[in-house]
């Protein structure tokens, strides 16, 4: 396996409350720049809330995660915020993309945000990005004018767009048609190999997990293979 | 365009009814602000200037504070007996060597002074008598510290110096008198001394009260026919700059020892009635934009509301809090904005609108135009008032968006 991105070590996440849940239970895991992994089991195993501890959107309530080799588990808000911006990229199952502004303008968001590039590198590689997923003509419409795959598709653009390490996937095509799925499908794995970027997908949709690396399956919060 | 206003500016054009009905709010309120508080300030500058103008900045009575020092005391300042119930001095009334202090006060740069004696006397003409209140002058110095030769209608103030039984009687007393120019009176003393005047001049200053009570004749004439030779009973002062009045009477009082009263002084009481009505009116007008603010709150939290799922992905995007709390904010400091902008231009309106209103003063005979003050600071104040309040009622549903924990909406919506 080549250099290590993301290590996670005994991850736990309980929901506190009159009765505590165990979302998360005690998950080792090591995922490899350029590998394409895909968590799976059956809903209500905890896949989901696996891939936000992974994604730093959730803290775990004990167990470490190194991302890129930094302990994660110091970081305030802002520190996590702010690896999310540089490192991370999420695609969601619905495509979160903001309504009132065009497909370019969402792309560029997170440019916008992070400022590495000034503002013709930025738009440049957005257009690029925007042309590398097949959305070439598409740039200036608002997300409601496109189909669901190119939407998605779009979310993969943006979630591209500060160029992440890990990309993290929630059932990329549950919403999408057969054709669309097949798309993302091979976008997902072609970012892996293409660009050395580590992909975790939530998903349970088998013809998606045959195009993994590497499956994770999750029960009850527990990996059992 | 910055990120954050971009933003921003997208929840205010997709709620455009509500942004415009927070923002109606805010501009009625800036407008009111302004034609209310230019109003009352207007009014108030008017009546201080009326005051300023019409009473003397500063009087120098043939008073004193305190009791002078016992001259026993003064002799003996270690004296071991006391004795009690010592009777002040008499004194006769008036400033003594009233030239020589005035001498001293006219060496103080910027200002005029004027002696006066004023005796209460009666004017007695075709079986009415009238009991007035004679006010002997020196024509010259009156004139630099007192606006009645403004006022002065028929005849002039200068002919009490060529007609030395000339006096000077206001319209109405003349009116109901029916006396007019080069008529003569009989003027009584309280002291019996009676003197046959000539109305040299008629005067009008809007005040009905002071133009039926009011005379004046020559400091001389009045000093012969008080009997009160080489006396008068105070010195008014005129200053150019009437705001330094309370500095320079207290520099006359220390030097000349009579009390020295000045503008300020003598109308504390409606000063201090002129600053709790500001206090009142402040405090109503900023009602206004309080309530404005709940405009400014209920869209921005609709706004929050509405777009937890796009505050969700900016997070999970990597936005901060701060940075959540900032676009809302931005959108509060938008319709802050915008609306005192309008505000301005809508109370400007307001207050252009008041200005060409006449009304009558009770005890004024013309009308006059609303007084309405257009100083710059009360457009900075309104608009500062309503930025405050606005950013203030963006800032509670920002820190709302801004807590939004993107896991909670993720969760929610998959």
């Amino acid at each position: 396996m080549s250099e290590t991105l993301l290590v996670a070590e005994g991850l736990t996440r309980v929901l506190a409350g009159e009765v505590p849940v165990t979302l998360v239970a005690d998950v080792d895991l090591r995922i490899g720049a350029g590998e394409f992994v895909v968590i799976r089991g059956p809903s209500g195993s905890g896949k989901s809330s696996l891939l936000y501890l992974l994604g730093l959107l959730d803290r775990p309530t004990s167990g470490r995660l190194l991302l890129d080799g930094e302990d994660t588990s110091t970081y305030d808000e802002d520190q996590l915020a702010g690896a999310r911006l540089r490192k991370l990229g999420f695609v969601f199952q619905f495509h979160f993309l903001l309504p009132d502004f065009s497909n370019l303008d969402n792309v560029l968001m997170p440019m916008r945000r992070l400022g590495r590039l000034d503002r013709d590198a930025q738009h440049e590689r957005a257009l690029g990005l925007l042309r590398d997923l097949g959305l070439a003509g598409h740039e200036r419409k608002r997300p409601s004018q496109l189909s669901g795959g190119q939407r998605q598709r779009v979310a993969i653009a943006r979630a591209l767009a500060n160029e992440p390490v890990l990309l993290l996937a929630d059932e990329p095509t549950g919403a999408l048609d057969t054709k669309a799925s097949a798309n993302v499908r091979d976008i997902l794995r072609e970012l892996a190999h293409d660009r050395r970027c580590g992909i975790i997908a939530v998903s349970h949709d088998p013809d998606f997990a045959s195009a993994a690396d590497r499956h994770v399956e999750l029960l009850d919060g527990r990996i059992v293979a | 365009m910055n990120l954050y206003a971009d933003i921003a500016l997208s929840h205010l054009s997709s709620r455009r009814r509500q942004t415009v009905a927070s923002l109606a709010g805010v501009v009625v309120g800036v407008a009111f602000f302004l034609a209310v508080s230019s109003l009352m300030r207007g009014s108030e500058r008017d009546f201080i200037r009326r005051l300023v103008d019409t009473a003397p900045h500063i009087t120098v009575s043939d008073e004193f504070r305190t009791a002078r020092t016992q001259p026993a005391v003064l002799a003996y300042p270690q004296g071991a007996v006391h004795i009690a119930r010592v009777k002040p001095p008499v004194d006769r009334r008036g400033i003594r060597q009233y030239a020589q202090r005035l001498a001293l006060i006219d060496a103080l740069p910027d200002l005029r002074a004027a002696p006066v004696l004023v005796g209460q006397v009666i004017l007695s003409f075709g079986g009415r008598d009238e009991a007035v209140s004679l006010t002997g002058i020196e024509p010259a110095r009156m004139a630099g510290v007192s606006t009645i030769d403004e006022d002065i209608v028929a005849g002039s103030l200068k002919a009490l110096d060529i007609d030395p039984n000339g006096i000077l009687v206001g319209r109405t007393l003349a009116d109901e008198l029916s006396l007019g120019m080069n008529d003569t009176l009989s003027v009584v003393a309280p002291g019996g001394a009676v003197r046959t005047l000539r109305i040299v001049g008629l005067f009008d200053t809007g005040n009905v009260n002071y133009d039926r009570r009011q005379t004046f004749a020559r400091l001389k004439r009045v000093q012969a026919l008080l009997n009160r030779p080489d006396a008068a009973n105070s010195i008014i002062v005129k200053l150019d700059d009437p705001y330094r009045a309370r500095e320079v009477a207290t520099h006359i009082e220390k030097a000349i020892g009579y009390k020295s009263v000045s503008w300020q002084e003598a109308s504390q009481n409606i000063l201090n009635t002129l600053m709790v009505r500001n206090i009142i009116m402040y405090s109503v007008i900023s009602a206004i934009l309080v309530v404005a603010s709940f405009g400014i709150y209920t869209v921005i939290s609709t706004v929050v509301m509405e777009r937890t799922r796009d505050i969700a992905i900016l997070k999970s995007m990597g936005f901060h809090a701060a940075d959540i709390r900032r676009i809302f904010v931005i959108e509060g400091i938008v319709i802050g904005l915008l609306g005192s902008l309008l505000g301005c231009v809508g109370g400007s309106a307001l207050m252009w609108v008041a200005q060409q209103t006449q009304v009558t003063v009770p005890g004024q005979a013309t009308p006059v135009n609303l007084p309405i003050y257009w100083g710059a600071d009360q457009f900075a104040l309104s608009a500062f008032f309503a930025l405050l309040s606005a950013v203030a009622a963006s800032y509670l549903p920002a820190r709302k968006g801004g807590a939004v924990q993107p896991v909670d909406i993720l969760r929610g919506a998959a």
